[in-house]
């Protein structure tokens, strides 16, 4: 895989350690994207094949030139609902953000607190989300307050419950340092839990990106919105009533599409933060 | 300088009714068995974990509100522990950064800690990116940067390689030279604490007490050749007897 080199001075010596780099050779940078794009473009061409070979009609199962057309031809419609979706997305996993790291600290400041808490946290969480939207539909001024509540909920709780575990997982002797050299509680928050926590608030970004979209979608089935202001999932629907298979296609890729951009965002910024020093994002040689 | 004395526990009886005088300057080594309480004794003196009863004096006047003498006191862990997020300079950096000293104003004494043990190189280097060894000067670099009048080791170099244990054993020596810290150094080697100190505190378990209390003469200059001198044999021979009778007192 990777070439380690040194200069000789280096070698055998201490000091070699922190300057090796590994190397990656040209040829395998290229191949490790090649290889994706290409099987990726191999299956889309078999399934064009299919479609053709066996005359398969479009509103069965449209062929990808099909679904391309029609995310073209009814960019106009999908791109309003795609924007929606999105905003009700971002706007919920900022909200879970902010919400889960927030009670996670306050939690974890007294055992009091958290055992006052922690049943209305459990019951929130082991509640099927959607059971939860037609009560959130009387009660939320419209409909977009609705599905933003629900996509919150769900992508709240896995910041909330790995924060926690973060926060908790601090080294006892890092701890006992902090004591002993007086670091006020504050102190010890920012400069110890809150580092110390990252690798566990990464992972909980990751998946609740992941869920917030779900979430975005899954409420818009729910509460049945229609009309203008409408998401893609609502465009899900309205397609496959009307049997309209390509366009159908369209709203899936770019939902897809959507997925990706938050795996990779939210991939990048735990790269981003952790690279340096956390055991996850380091490669592992022997 | 110190007069300490302290009952401790805790369901067990880790320490009953032990006292020690610390004088300044002195290089202390608490030596025993596993289990006679000395880290306990050592994390007390610390102010981590209060004495169930007795009480430990401090002659000097600016008292914090745990009881410590403020900023006179540097802890040198079992584990490197640094932190892991941090650069070498950000870990020695802590604890002026505790007390609001920036990191410019901090800069030429966060150096000159990492000067003295010979990692001035390695301020940008992560932890990870160190030895064992490395990363135990780091943690005594962080230890000594409040210049503090009372240095306390817990048994810090007891996972090292043997040549790394030598090496900076003479580090400490020298730093205990160059600051004119007060050291109590934990440890379970009756090599080590001949090596080191000038007055062995030896413990025995089952209660943690003091056992003997041995005022060691040493040269000036120690290194290699001292090792396998007679002078120094003939000390491992005195601390290792009055270790063995601290653990023959614990088991009868």
């Amino acid at each position: 895989m990777a070439e380690v080199t040194a200069t000789p001075s280096e070698k055998g010596t201490d000091a070699a350690v922190a300057v090796l780099r590994p190397r990656v050779s040209i040829n395998e940078k290229i191949l490790r994207i090649v290889i994706p794009i290409l099987a990726l473009a191999t299956g889309i061409a078999l399934w064009q094949w299919a479609i053709v070979a066996n005359e398969v009609p479009r509103y069965i199962l449209p062929s990808p030139v099909d679904a391309a057309t029609a995310l073209y031809t009814d960019w106009g419609t999908l791109w309003p609902a795609l924007v929606v979706t999105l905003r009700i997305t971002f706007m919920a996993l900022a909200l879970a953000l902010i919400g889960g790291v927030t009670l996670a600290i306050i939690l974890v400041q007294s055992r009091w607190i958290e055992l006052t808490l922690y049943p209305f946290a459990v019951i929130l969480q082991v509640t099927p989300m959607i059971a939860v939207a037609p009560l959130l539909l009387i009660y939320a001024p419209d409909t977009q307050t609705a599905l933003l509540i629900c996509a919150f909920i769900v992508a709240f709780f896995p910041i909330l419950s790995n924060m926690v575990q973060g926060l908790k997982s601090v080294d006892h002797n890092l701890l006992n340092l902090f004591e002993l050299y007086g670091a006020r509680s504050w102190q010890a928050l920012l400069f110890l839990k809150i580092p110390a926590s990252m690798p566990y608030f990464m992972a909980g970004l990751r998946i609740g990106g992941g869920l917030s979209l779900i979430a975005a979608v899954v409420a818009e089935f729910a509460a049945g919105s229609a009309g203008q202001g409408s998401g893609l999932a609502f465009r899900l629907l309205e397609s496959q009533y009307r049997l309209n298979l390509p366009r159908l296609f369209a709203a899936l890729i770019l939902l897809c599409c959507t997925g990706i951009a938050i795996f990779a965002l939210t991939s990048f910024i735990s790269w981003l933060t952790l690279h340096r020093w956390h055991e996850s994002a380091i490669r592992r040689e022997n | 300088m110190q007069n300490v004395t302290k009952v401790f526990s805790n369901g067990t009886l880790a320490l009953k009714d032990m006292s020690l005088d610390v004088r300044p300057g002195e290089f202390i080594s608490l030596l025993g068995p596993s289990g006679c309480g000395k880290s306990t004794a050592l994390r007390i003196i610390a102010g981590l974990g209060d004495a169930s009863s007795g009480s430990i004096d401090w002659p000097s006047s600016k008292i914090n509100a745990k009881g410590l003498p403020e900023g006179d006191v540097g802890f040198v862990f079992q584990e490197p522990t640094l932190m892991p997020w941090s650069t070498v300079f950000g870990n020695v950096h802590l604890p002026l950064k505790l007390r609001g000293v920036s990191k410019s104003a901090a800069r030429q004494k966060v150096m000159e800690g990492l000067e003295s043990v010979g990692l001035a190189d390695f301020a940008d280097a992560y932890p990870r990116e160190l030895s064992g060894g490395m990363k135990m000067r780091v943690s005594i670099a962080r230890a000594i940067v409040t210049r503090p009048k009372l240095l306390l080791m817990d048994e810090p170099f007891a996972a090292l390689d043997e040549i790394t244990r030598q090496k900076l054993n003479d580090d400490v020596l020298k730093l205990w030279e160059q600051f004119g810290v007060t050291v109590i150094f934990v440890t379970h080697s009756v090599y080590e604490s001949a090596y080191l100190s000038n007055r062995i505190v030896v413990m025995r378990a089952r209660p943690g007490q003091v056992y003997a209390d041995l005022e060691v003469v040493q040269p000036r200059v120690r290194d290699g050749a001292y090792r396998t001198s007679e002078s120094y044999r003939a000390i491992c021979q005195t601390v290792s007897d009055t270790l063995q009778g601290a653990i023959h007192s614990a088991e009868s």
